[in-house]
């Protein structure tokens, strides 16, 4: 067991290199000169590894918990409200969360290796000396592409997880097509749709810059990449929890909903 | 040792990790033409100096003057700019290797050469970049499909693209076999007679010093420890020198 003060000081000191790091990636975002190339490259490659996973996750999701919860608002004789409490469930919490979630599994990992390996093997130094500036081409565009991806992403799982509902609804009960999506939508406000897309743009950011800073000071070695790639996983999933909790707090000193 | 007109000149350097002090007071000057040698032990700081020469590692004090450029005063576009005219063969080749081999020779002109441009003439650079070194057929190939000696004649390639007035090469013959090595500092011999290019290479390979080198330093202890053709050095009477060409 390490001694607990060395441990919190060497979180703060992760903190503030975590912070200084994200204060270099706006002041690299507004020199001029964007690598448009290498970002929409990135953004192919966030959707492309995810997508899959990320449609049927939000499926069985939306499915699982209509099922689930028909048998309590059956007992409250409440059945009709199904598709309204299932559509605030997903669009607020479950679709975004499991979306940032699988996100962070994939792409967080996935950025701290390709970009530790490249730091290992003096590819990022190999840029610089080649007159491009690596934090632009190689940071700046990866988080962009999550930040921009993870939101679009979290809507196509909002819709699948919804349409998952649609058939969990129907697997016991009687909605017509429109009925549901007429009960869906009007149960859904400003209050509960607008917060979902922001907190998901944050978590975009969130898992884009952790992923990066972990790949990009990774320690020397192959053990050094391995590590960068956990690491990345597990802070960026933090962080998602984190913003989560801070932005149901927002939301609700706002009355938002 | 005020030599007139070093194309580059390297001044009291110092550089340390933490308690480990590496460069102690290095000095040196390379003329425009030459083909210089860095000797030293493995870990003693040669590719930290080389590093240093193109300001990828900050050295700690002392002063470092390339092209006529103290390097110290160049803003990041200045550098970016004036890195074109440096050749950098890393130690570890450091392809890219999500790129084909085409890519890898592509970047370094993305930067330095206009789209228009690139459009017109990269595909004819590049071909003669890899033409240069006899692997033309690789252009479409992944770097991992390459054998050790080829991604290092890549990397060589891709460090001449531009053309470079000073290039440094790190360790250009290590763990080849005496063929390949003997053909990459014949390459290495034939770039700097054909663009007048200045080399500074860090090498333990005798064969490949005695093929190319004008002249040698022994970087021991952090320092210019000394200098002079390899004929010189291996004549010389000091242990520390006499080691290194037993
Ligand atoms: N980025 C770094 N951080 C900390 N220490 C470093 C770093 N780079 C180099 N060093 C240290 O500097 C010293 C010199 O390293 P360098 O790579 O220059 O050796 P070298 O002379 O090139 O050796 P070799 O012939 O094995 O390549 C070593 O002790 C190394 O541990
Ligand atoms: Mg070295």
């Amino acid at each position: 067991m390490r001694n607990p003060l060395i441990l919190q000081s060497a979180f703060l000191q992760e903190v503030g290199e975590l912070s200084r790091f994200t204060a270099r990636f706006f002041r690299e975002l507004v020199k001029p000169k964007q690598e448009w190339e290498e970002f929409i490259n990135q953004c192919f490659w966030v959707g492309y590894k995810t997508l899959t996973l990320v449609g049927i996750t939000a499926f069985i999701m939306g499915l699982v918990l209509t099922i689930q919860s028909r048998p309590t608002l059956v007992e409250f004789g409440a059945e009709a409200m199904l598709p309204a409490m299932v559509a605030v469930s997903l669009v607020r919490e479950i679709a975004p969360v499991i979306t940032a979630l699988i996100c962070a599994g994939k792409i967080g990992s996935g950025m701290g290796a390709e970009l530790g390996s490249m730091r290992v093997t003096e590819q990022i130094d190999a840029m610089e000396v080649s007159g491009t500036n690596p934090f632009k081409y190689l940071i700046v565009t990866r988080v962009l592409a999550t930040t921009i991806m993870v939101p679009l992403l979290s809507s196509v799982a909002n819709a699948i997880s919804l349409y998952g509902g649609y058939l969990g609804t129907n697997l016991r009960g009687d909605v017509s097509w429109s009925l549901y999506w007429f009960q869906v939508f009007n149960s859904l406000s400003f209050g509960d749709v607008v917060p979902s897309l922001i907190k998901t743009i944050f978590f975009g950011f969130a898992i884009g810059i952790v992923g990066c800073y972990k790949g990009y000071y990774s320690q020397k070695g192959t053990e050094g990449v391995g590590r960068s790639a956990t690491t990345a996983v597990i802070v960026a999933s933090l962080l998602v929890f984190i913003i989560d909790l801070l932005v149901v707090q927002i939301t609700d000193l706002l009355d938002l909903t | 040792m005020q030599t007139k007109d070093p194309i580059v000149l390297v001044e009291h350097v110092n550089k340390s990790f933490g308690t480990n002090h590496v460069l102690r007071d290095f000095s040196m000057a390379v003329e425009t033409g030459e083909n210089l040698v860095i000797l030293g032990k493995s870990g003693s700081g040669k590719s930290v100096l080389i590093k240093c020469i193109i300001k990828l590692i900050a050295a700690d004090s002392g002063k470092i003057t390339v092209l006529g450029q103290d390097i110290d005063a160049l803003d990041e576009d200045q550098l970016n700019t004036w890195r074109a005219d440096i050749g950098f063969l890393f130690q570890s080749n450091a392809l890219y290797d999500s790129m084909t081999i085409r890519e890898n020779l592509l970047f370094p002109l993305r930067r330095h050469w206009t789209k228009e441009k690139r459009e017109k003439m990269a595909d004819q650079a590049i071909l003669e970049a890899l033409e240069d070194v006899g692997l033309a057929h690789t252009l479409h190939m992944m770097p991992a499909e390459l054998s050790g000696g080829m991604r290092k004649r890549v990397a060589l390639a891709r460090a001449l693209i531009l053309r470079p007035k000073v290039i440094l090469y790190d360790e250009p013959t290590t763990g080849l076999d005496p063929i390949t090595g003997r053909e990459i500092s014949q390459l290495m011999i034939d770039v700097q007679k054909k663009y007048n290019a200045t080399s500074i290479v860090i090498s333990h390979d005798l064969n490949c010093i005695n093929m190319i080198a004008n002249r040698i330093i022994m970087l021991i202890d952090g320092k210019n420890y000394a200098s002079g053709t390899f004929q010189e050095l291996e004549a010389a009477t000091d242990p520390k020198i006499k080691a290194f060409f037993e």
